[in-house]
């Protein structure tokens, strides 16, 4: 890569896009109608963030790069998402096993990502390349409102009845060991360094962890223990889901590799 | 306390001042648990497309709605529910029936 | 647009009042007359009640239910910024169900009632919803017919008598004149772009414009409930009206696009100053509309799927929401 930011901005752009493509799965399918509403809100700010990340990055790139040629013409191996972002709206199934939604494995996704969101717009706000900082500081806006959210249906659900309570546990006790990933050693480590940012450091830990843990109390949910298969998506190993993410996803595009839209 | 005993979510107005100076007007209605939801919800349904607005949620039911008309011949209660039809405090007869 | 042939009720006999409601009829007779607003607390007959809760909660089911045949496409749509389109679009099609199901409520039904009326398959939505979008194209052309043509009919509904249904109307206006804008620009630069893409489009249209000129309901001649629905404000133009209105409206269009419409019988009449057009098939339409359509069964038990699936959340929420007035009280105490 040519522009050293270049690594950070599609792991950031990834994850906005892959979750936003997640979200957007609720469309027509929530439990109620307010909540679709919500939730395609949430796709709608996610998949924002990830057109200004895609811009920004094909300008660096050049050689005619665009947003969509980023997102529509990328094999798996080359989107840097973490693993998180990618799974279905349920429990462990193979891909071939389910298309079911489950609210709360959805809404505990979108709250433990959120946190880690917060804290990454804050640090990346205060770096040293003004157009990154700039998109950080917008996403920081919609970040606090979509942390809330999430916060209070996890809340909901975990302080609910005895059933949410149950499936929150559960959808708890499956994504958490994704969220490993945040502080492992990153691909594009170096190319926040390069912008001034350290991003899985203790301090970024600990304050998720805070985070994370005071709305567990309050929901009435028990944080499992640590330990789990640790993934690796931000260096492009990924889960058997994102294939077929992807695969939908840029289903017509690839039919029609010259054709604009 | 609640005034419905079924498993609906409560009835929330909405209302909305567009910008600084305004009144807040009334837009409509949502359904959501409790006040907070509620608000969450009227940002996302009645102001999407604005920023800096005021919204105001209020239980439907602790509206109080005057007399439509100055009918000196009709002696109506002075403070009322804001519709004419309140079934959303019962489940009627006719669930399903229109 | 969405309520058009939908109101197939016999009308009751002209409604029996009681003496004591005589001021308050002459009152509602006196405001329809006079183009005022009958608002929620007024009294009215209870057949405009019954009419306006049906018609209303019957337009809402159809912009949710429409939900599903345009979202088919988010997943899969050709780039990021059609891709984000494509999202509010929907959603915007979820708000206004809402501020309509909002409108019936004041009318004296629930949200509660109104989805188990439609999920029992007592209350309907528009048929056109009924048909599937097998391309990307035809996101654009639902665009461009589908809303035009319920642009047409929603416009007059904004001077609807009920106050609430016709500032719902507004509100979905004022957000609608996106939509057909959107969907005919897509179609455009498809038409200017692989002859792959305009056969799409061309095929798109090939398959949706009979359905769209049978969306606006029978033929006058057999719509004999309309006349009161007029009378009273609810229903504004006829449905032929409104028919040669989108088809004057859309020959242009398409011609700016560069499509045929698939009507051999489809010319300009000088003498009518209007469109001449081919015979709908009335048969397929009805046989769609009482449930043999190819995605009637899917769409609905799509939406019955969400709303039993959704049905612990709901209740999460109000066991929360309960727990919490319970412990607001104590605290109080």
């Amino acid at each position: 890569m040519d522009e050293p930011q270049l690594p950070l901005l599609l792991h950031l752009a990834d994850n906005c896009l892959v979750l936003g493509q997640r979200n957007a799965e609720w469309c027509g399918h929530a439990p109620v109608l307010e909540e679709d509403i919500a939730l395609a809100n949430h796709s709608l700010d996610l998949i924002g963030q990830s057109r200004l990340l895609y811009q920004y990055a094909a300008e660096l790139m050049g050689k005619g790069e665009t947003e969509d040629s980023l997102a529509y013409f990328r094999d798996a191996p080359a989107f840097r998402n973490f693993t998180l972002l990618e799974l279905p709206h349920h429990g462990p199934l193979a891909p071939s096993g389910s298309s079911q939604r489950d609210f709360a494995t959805t809404l505990v996704r979108n709250f433990l990502y959120g946190a880690w969101a917060l804290g990454t717009w804050s640090s990346l706000a205060q770096c040293s390349d003004a157009q990154l900082a700039a998109i950080a500081a917008k996403a920081i806006k919609e970040t606090t409102y979509h942390w809330q959210y999430a916060q209070d249906w996890v809340i909901r659900m975990g302080d609910g009845t005895d059933e949410s309570q149950r499936r929150t546990q559960a959808a708890l006790e499956h994504l958490m060991p994704y969220t490993q990933e945040f502080w492992m050693p990153l691909a594009h480590a170096q190319a926040a360094l390069n912008v001034g940012v350290a991003l899985s450091g203790a301090q970024a830990q600990s304050e998720w962890s805070s985070r994370i843990d005071a709305v567990l109390q309050q929901a009435c949910l028990k944080r499992p223990p640590d330990g789990g298969f640790v993934p690796s998506g931000n260096h492009g190993s990924h889960s058997e889901h994102l294939t077929y993410l992807l695969g939908d996803m840029q289903s017509l595009v690839r039919a029609h590799p010259k054709a604009v839209w | 306390m609640s005034t419905t005993t079924s498993h609906e979510w409560p009835l929330w107005e909405v209302f909305v001042r567009s910008k600084q100076g305004l009144e807040h007007r009334h837009c409509g209605s949502l359904h959501a648990s409790d006040a907070k939801h509620a608000m969450q919800m009227a940002r996302d349904v009645y102001t999407r497309r604005q920023e800096g607005v005021s919204l105001w949620v209020v239980a439907s039911a602790d509206i109080h709605a005057s007399e439509p008309h100055d009918k000196a011949a009709l002696f109506e209660p002075a403070s009322d529910k804001i519709f004419r039809h309140p079934s959303f405090y019962d489940i009627p007869d006719e669930v399903g029936h229109m | 647009m969405y309520t058009q042939a939908l109101d197939l009720n016999p009308p009751l006999s002209n409604a029996t009042v009681a003496s004591t409601d005589t001021d308050k009829q002459a009152h509602f007779e006196e405001t329809i007359n006079r183009e005022g607003k009958i608002e929620p607390r007024d009294w009215m007959p209870e057949h405009y009640r019954k009419t306006l809760v049906r018609q209303i909660s019957q337009h809402a089911h159809s912009e949710i239910v429409g939900m599903l045949p345009e979202g088919n496409w988010i997943s899969r749509a050709p780039s990021l910024k059609r891709k984000a389109i494509l999202i509010a679009k929907v959603q915007d099609e979820g708000g206004h169900g809402l501020y309509l199901y909002s409108a019936a409520e004041t009318l004296g039904t629930s949200r509660d009632q109104m989805l188990d009326a439609l999920h029992t398959g007592k209350a309907k939505y528009s048929s056109i919803f009924n048909y599937p979008t097998l391309t990307w194209a035809d996101v654009g052309v639902i665009g461009w017919l589908v809303d035009g043509a319920a642009i047409m009919n929603q416009i007059p509904l904004c001077r609807c008598s009920y106050g609430p249904y016709a500032r719902a109307m507004v509100r979905i206006c004022k957000e609608e004149s996106f939509h057909q804008r959107q969907g005919f620009e897509s179609l455009v630069v498809m038409m200017q772009g692989t002859p792959e893409q305009q056969a799409m489009v061309q095929d798109a249209v090939n398959r949706w414009w009979w359905k769209c000129l049978a969306m606006f309901g029978p033929p006058d001649s057999d719509s004999p409930n309309s006349a009161q629905s007029q009378r009273w404000g609810i229903k504004r133009i006829s449905n032929d009206d409104l028919r040669q209105n989108f088809v004057d409206a859309t020959v242009p269009q398409a011609k700016i696009l560069g499509v045929s419409l698939p009507d051999p019988d489809l010319k300009w009449n000088e003498e009518r100053q209007h469109h001449d057009y081919g015979a709908i098939d009335w048969d397929e339409f009805w046989a769609t509309v009482n449930g043999d359509g190819p995605c009637n069964k899917e769409r609905l038990a799509t939406r019955v799927k969400a709303w039993e699936d959704g049905a612990w959340v709901r209740q999460a929420a109000l066991a929360h929401a309960r727990k919490q007035q319970a412990r607001n009280l104590k605290e109080a105490a």
